[in-house]
């Protein structure tokens, strides 16, 4: 399924954030959206799911297949959150409820959305846990989010985030609060689910480098606008726009493939 | 172990060593006090006759040092012995037995109405924040924090009895009907187990305009922090986190929201019904409610050195006590402190 956005415009008490966004995700491709702070690129992820800060207004369209996300009822819009497309969020260390287990909040949608039952659910939780790597899924499904390290904590974002096996998912900066050393493996895990699932994911990074990682096709933000949009190698080999080669230039090194 | 049983244990532990604290700074207190007993319990003649005045000093056990009569305080204490009042010359334990749930019925029922509401008010002004229900609840909750307990008291007295006469008027229920058999000491509770349901409901009316003048101020404050404890909560990652994983707003609220805003509104609460209690004094005085606050003003006044380390001691354990559920409550809802 893909996820079409078109002249998706946003303004919060009178000034513009989002000034007609274009954007296409697709199957099994990683879409990196990349810009500086305030360039919109995060809110461009929450508009999809509608989760906009309080008194933001919105026009333009999200379609997702048939259906425009921005005119879905509240309860539809509920179904098509987690169910259909998910979300993983910058730091672990918040994203996750700290006085909930793991399991708890693996397994409190797939019951909501899938209608499985405490066993089941448990069940394919152990499983998404091993699939993300996480070692001894069994026992980490009791844990808190406390007794895991960042990169784990975000991995285990990342199962919940695929629990109920969405069709695309919004990744905002999900290795910026990470690491060096582990971000190259939450990348190469949402790089493998995304070919194994067929997911279409869009990756909201300012970093270049993680984008040249992963990302298929790469689209370039500024001040509330697409300014460039194309295939990875071509606009990072051969930015058409001048604001996309003061980033690569702002690069201290521009080895970039 | 179980680590909250571990944690229970250890905290248990630690109040009864609190309560032994207690017993020392009550009694150190009290003896600390300017003000010679033997004047304010015997007449101008008496005092006059230092072989009366003696007699009487040796009788209460006031004739020995200080560290003795704190044994000797102490002892009794173990054996549940707390000494006989000066003033009603009654063992101060049967006193105490008297008032003593007459004011934990008050002061229950004021922490009861407080949580519900408080917490309520508080969950829906920060959930309709900026609108008016928000604002209207907002003044409701400053008139409950800036007015004097003993001033809302009268007017409650003066409007609803003796004006509308909508309520009851003093005591904790009608002459006529007499007290239920007593078992627990609450009168409600009392009249349920008897089944006497004229008692029962001449309790509570006589129960709720006290009741309500005592919580009022912590009513206003728990909304007040609950508003700003959930506030807080809704604009963390994990809300945003679980409104994306499109679980239903009611989940959100009770299992993600509420959950991490208790920890600091039962902070206040612990807080705020330990100065509830307080307030029990003067709303007794003025509904003429038989409780442990109307003692307490008594043997004050009329230095009953016994009664006065009695009602302390009270006090201490229900702020002990207090102190201990906030404690295990801390526990329950947070794993990062049960588990530490």
């Amino acid at each position: 399924m893909t996820l079409d956005i078109t002249g998706l415009k946003m303004s919060i008490g009178g000034k513009d954030i989002l000034r007609g966004v274009d954007l296409r995700l697709s199957e099994g491709r990683v879409h990196g959206l990349a810009g500086e702070s305030g360039s919109g690129k995060t809110m461009t992820g929450l508009a999809v799911l509608g989760l906009l800060p309080h008194g933001a207004r919105v026009s333009g369209a999200i379609r997702l297949g048939e259906r425009d996300l921005l005119t879905l009822p509240p309860k539809e819009l509920n179904r098509v959150r987690g169910g259909e497309v998910a979300m993983v969020f910058q730091d672990p260390a918040t994203s996750l409820h700290p006085m909930l287990t793991i399991g708890k909040q693996l397994t409190e949608h797939m019951r909501h959305h899938l209608g499985l039952g405490k066993a089941e659910a448990k069940a394919r939780a152990v499983e998404l846990l091993g699939k993300v790597r996480i070692p001894g899924p069994a026992e980490a499904y009791g844990r808190f989010p406390h007794q895991f390290s960042g990169g784990m904590r975000q991995r285990i974002a990342i199962a919940i985030a695929l629990a109920c096996s969405p069709k695309v998912l919004i990744a905002d900066e999900p290795t910026t609060a990470l690491d060096v050393t582990v971000q190259a493996g939450v990348l190469r895990l949402l790089r493998g689910l995304c070919d194994e699932l067929g997911l279409a994911v869009l990756l909201v990074t300012h970093d270049l480098g993680v984008m040249s990682a992963v990302a298929d096709e790469v689209s370039v933000m500024k001040d509330g606008l697409v300014v460039e949009t194309g295939p990875r190698a071509s606009v990072l080999r051969e930015p058409g726009h001048a604001y996309t080669r003061s980033l690569l230039d702002s690069l201290p090194d521009t080895e970039l493939t | 172990m179980h680590p909250l049983a571990r944690f229970l244990i250890r905290r248990i532990l630690l109040a009864v060593l609190m309560a032994w604290g207690i017993t020392l700074v009550t009694f150190v207190l009290t003896n600390l006090v300017p003000g010679d007993p033997v004047a304010a319990n015997l007449g101008q003649r008496a005092l006059g006759d230092p072989a009366i005045v003696a007699q009487w000093r040796a009788e209460h056990g006031l004739d020995k040092p200080l560290w003795q009569q704190y044994l000797i305080h102490l002892q009794g204490l173990v054996q549940g012995d707390l000494g006989m009042s000066q003033q009603s010359h009654r063992p101060v334990g049967q006193d105490l037995a008297e008032f003593v749930p007459a004011t934990l019925e008050l002061a229950g029922a004021a922490i009861l109405v407080s949580l519900v509401l408080g917490v309520g008010f508080g969950v829906v002004a920060a959930l309709r924040r900026d609108r008016l229900s928000d604002h209207a609840l907002r003044v409701l909750s400053l008139i409950g924090i800036s007015v004097p307990t003993f001033w809302l008291a009268l007017l409650a007295f003066y409007v609803f009895f003796y004006r509308l006469q909508l309520t009851p008027g003093s005591g904790r229920v009608d002459v006529a009907l007499g007290l239920a058999p007593p078992v627990t000491g609450l009168q409600t509770v009392d009249a349920l187990l008897a089944g006497r349901w004229d008692i029962f409901a001449s309790a509570a009316g006589h129960l709720v305009t006290p009741a309500l003048v005592l919580a009022l101020y912590t009513i206003g404050l728990l909304t007040r922090f609950t508003r700003s404890a959930v506030l807080e909560v809704l604009g963390q990652d994990y809300v945003r986190a679980a409104r994306a994983k499109g679980l239903p707003g009611r989940t959100i609220l009770f299992r993600y929201v509420l959950r991490s805003a208790l920890v600091p509104i039962i902070t206040v609460a612990g807080l705020a019904f330990g100065s509830l209690l307080s307030g029990t004094v003067l709303v007794e005085a003025i509904f003429a409610w038989p409780g442990v606050g109307q003692y307490a003003y008594k043997s004050a006044t009329t230095l009953d050195l016994p009664a006065v380390m009695g009602v302390g001691l009270v006090v201490g354990i229900v702020y002990l006590v207090i102190n201990l559920i906030v404690d295990v409550l801390y526990g329950v809802i947070d794993p990062r402190v049960r588990l530490q």
